[in-house]
């Protein structure tokens, strides 16, 4: 909270005048038929893609050159609201003259990123950054139906944060190397969960494969392994936590004693350790 | 550019009377009423003249309380905390019955007294979006229920709820019921004779007063605590210093709300019904509530393959002032929870907007507003890839269900 948050409803003030220009006159809206297609010499593609719980949806028109894999025209439709019109928009301008690969590695980012009228400054408010990501999802599911695979197999890695788009291998990298004990201080170093929130925790907008609480009890988790390990690897008793010492001498236990006490049909159960002077 | 306002059911234009008769109290009546000094004299009798109205309004007896206070949600809150500190933590009585569909603060205020154990229980509403008698009578009990909460009408679809019936039932049982009727003043009569209700709350600026000013209703014999403590200010119920001019406005605001009440009903109706048999000659459209259970100035329309938020944006560029419950045009993403109570389909989730007209809006409005809703929704529809019979010349249409499951 701050003296910014006290008047709300800014939405529509935060959008950039080149988000409100593409929502008034979008200049790639439409379709693509057969016959123009043919008219250009290429192959039309046509790609649907939705995303289930904001009700948004969008279908791509590309007419790809089949010699050099060019996409000679690019037009959409979409249902959703102005900001996804706009990043559709804007989406479908960049695809024109690229080719199928190189249009792959067009993302939401980079759809924001040509919406904004100052480069420091985002084009669309946090929450409407999820609304573009339609535009990213539905060119890959374009160029899976030109190239015949399954749209899966396009996928270069897991990401966490759509909106943002992080993999996971980069959230796990900055909580081991920084040390991060909170979901705050992941979002503060990557961005994920700044925007729609979805991927912090399950409960949100919608449902994801990874949330940043999980993985972040599982990199600790792992991390506080490893420094037991460590421990145990160092051999030296007296630098030990209870912890370690404590595995340890189960370690020697269960190496040393306890076969032998077993086969006798006895055991041994270790009830408490307390550390006095001279405990080796 | 003119500008069309019709966003009423979220606030209104103050009367110009209104505001003339609030003037005054600015720098020339400005005295503390709770002054024993001329400046604090002069004032009381311009107070008293307003709760009269108030009192007239809601037809109040003298032996009840309306204390004065800063808005219908400091009003629930009231009540909705007064009952706990009251009833709840004094007795064996554990329950609060509300709805899905109330307003957030009353929603928000149950949350906060689950989290110290009380026990809500959040009533659906039926096929026609209406809370009724017979879910509620299953979900009460003398022993357990402390306070029934359901508003008078819905501020999203405009439907008026059995007030009478739900209160009566309430009653009969000796549970003590609230309604929060901002959206009923001025549109639909409220007799708290009539209607057995223990505690009532409102906002003057839903009825052309000013904002930050509203009322709350408490039946003689009932006894809550005040939310705010402090000085004596009304009866020791409400502490603060009155806001004088605002309390004048609202009386005001009331007297002429009961005066266009007729006005309301036929004239306002007329215009919104000759906004809503427009929209709903737009093909694929729906309607959401029957018109004669609504309050006269409310239409919640969905047109398929038009985004709620992108709808009310092109209405914005074209100078018309309306509302969505679309999830994209909220800070959590989240659609309305009175669509999702409803019943209504995500994809029309998406596609809600609201238009609420006043007795100040005019038929030039209304028909500048129809022709800018047919532009606009064309436009949206041949972006929109969910609109089949676009280019088809399909004529199906959404079967314009009077009722049922949206």
């Amino acid at each position: 909270m701050a003296k910014s948050d006290l008047i709300g409803g800014a939405l529509w003030e935060q959008y950039s005048s080149k988000v409100n220009e593409r929502m008034s006159n979008p200049s790639y809206m439409g379709d693509i038929t057969e016959e123009e297609a043919k008219k250009l010499g290429g192959k039309l593609i046509v790609a649907d893609y939705g995303a289930e719980v904001c009700g948004d949806a969008i279908r791509l028109y590309w007419i790809v050159d089949p010699k050099t894999d060019k996409i000679l025209a690019s037009r959409y439709k979409t249902f959703g609201c102005g900001t996804a019109i706009a990043s559709s928009d804007v989406m479908a301008e960049m695809c024109v003259g690229r080719t199928v690969d190189e249009a792959l590695k067009i993302t939401n980012l980079d759809v924001e990123r040509a919406l904004r009228d100052d480069e420091n400054k985002s084009a669309i408010p946090p929450q409407k950054m999820h609304c573009s990501v339609m535009a990213y999802d539905v060119i890959k599911k374009a160029a899976s139906l030109y190239k015949g695979v399954d749209v899966t197999s396009l996928e270069e890695e897991d990401i966490v944060c759509e909106c943002a788009r992080v993999p996971l291998r980069t959230i796990k990298e900055v909580i081991r190397l920084n040390d991060l004990k909170t979901v705050e201080e992941i979002t503060n170093f990557t961005k994920a969960g700044a925007f729609c929130k979805s991927c912090v925790q399950p409960g949100g907008h919608e449902k994801r494969r990874y949330y940043l609480v999980d993985i972040l009890n599982e990199v600790r988790q792992e991390m506080e392994n490893e420094k037991v390990a460590k421990g145990l690897e160092t051999k030296d008793f007296s630098l030990m936590n209870l912890i370690q010492k404590h595995k340890s001498v189960e370690q020697v236990l269960n190496e040393k004693v306890r076969p032998s006490l077993l086969k006798e049909g006895g055991n041994l159960e270790v009830v408490d350790m307390k550390e006095q002077d001279g405990m080796q | 550019m003119e500008r069309i306002y019709l966003d009423n059911n979220a606030t209104t234009i103050v009367d110009p009377k209104v505001k003339d008769a609030m003037e005054p109290f600015f720098s020339q009546m400005y005295g503390n009423p709770n002054s024993l000094h001329n400046f604090g004299i002069e004032i009381r009798p311009y107070m008293r003249i307003a709760l009269d109205r108030l009192y007239a309004g809601i037809n109040a007896k003298e032996s009840d309380d309306i204390v004065i206070n800063s808005c219908a949600t400091e009003g629930n809150n009231t009540v909705i905390k007064g009952v706990y500190y009251e009833v709840i933590r004094n007795t064996g009585k554990n329950g609060i019955v509300t709805t899905q569909v109330e307003h957030p603060c009353v929603i928000n205020s149950c949350k906060f007294l689950e989290t110290l154990g009380v026990k809500v229980i959040y009533l659906p509403v039926n096929s026609e979006g209406i809370v009724d008698a017979d879910i509620l009578r299953e979900h009460i009990h003398p022993d357990r229920t402390a306070l029934v909460s359901i508003m008078w009408a819905n501020n999203e679809t405009g439907l008026v709820f059995p007030i009478h019936e739900l209160a009566t039932l309430c009653r009969e049982k000796g549970i003590l019921f609230h309604t929060d009727a901002v959206q009923a003043i001025g549109k639909v009569e409220v007799d708290v004779q009539d209607v057995p209700v223990d505690f009532l709350t409102f906002s003057a600026h839903k009825f052309h007063g000013p904002k930050g000013v509203g009322s709350l209703f408490m039946r003689e014999g009932v006894n809550i605590p005040p939310l705010l403590h402090g000085g004596e200010q009304m009866g020791g119920k409400r502490a603060g210093t009155v806001n004088t001019a605002g309390l004048i406005g609202m009386g005001y605001a009331m007297e002429l709300a009961i005066q266009h009440l007729k006005y309301e009903n036929t004239e306002v109706r007329r215009l919104r019904d000759k906004l809503e048999d427009a929209i709903l000659s737009i093909r694929d459209v729906l309607v959401i509530g029957r018109r004669e259970l609504r309050t006269p100035n409310t239409i919640l329309a969905a047109f398929k393959g038009v985004e709620g938020e992108a709808l009310i944006w092109d209405l914005n560029q074209r100078g018309i002032a309306t509302s969505t419950g679309s999830a994209c045009a909220s800070e959590s993403l989240e659609p309305n929870p009175t669509f999702v109570a409803m019943h209504i389909s995500s994809e029309l989730a998406h596609t809600g907007i609201r238009l609420s007209l006043s007795r100040f809006t005019t038929e030039e409005e209304v028909d500048l507003t129809i022709l800018a809703i047919r532009n606009t929704v064309e436009r949206l529809r041949s972006i929109s890839m969910k609109n089949r019979s676009a280019r088809s010349g399909d004529t199906q249409r959404l079967e314009r269900k009077s009722k049922g499951n949206m």
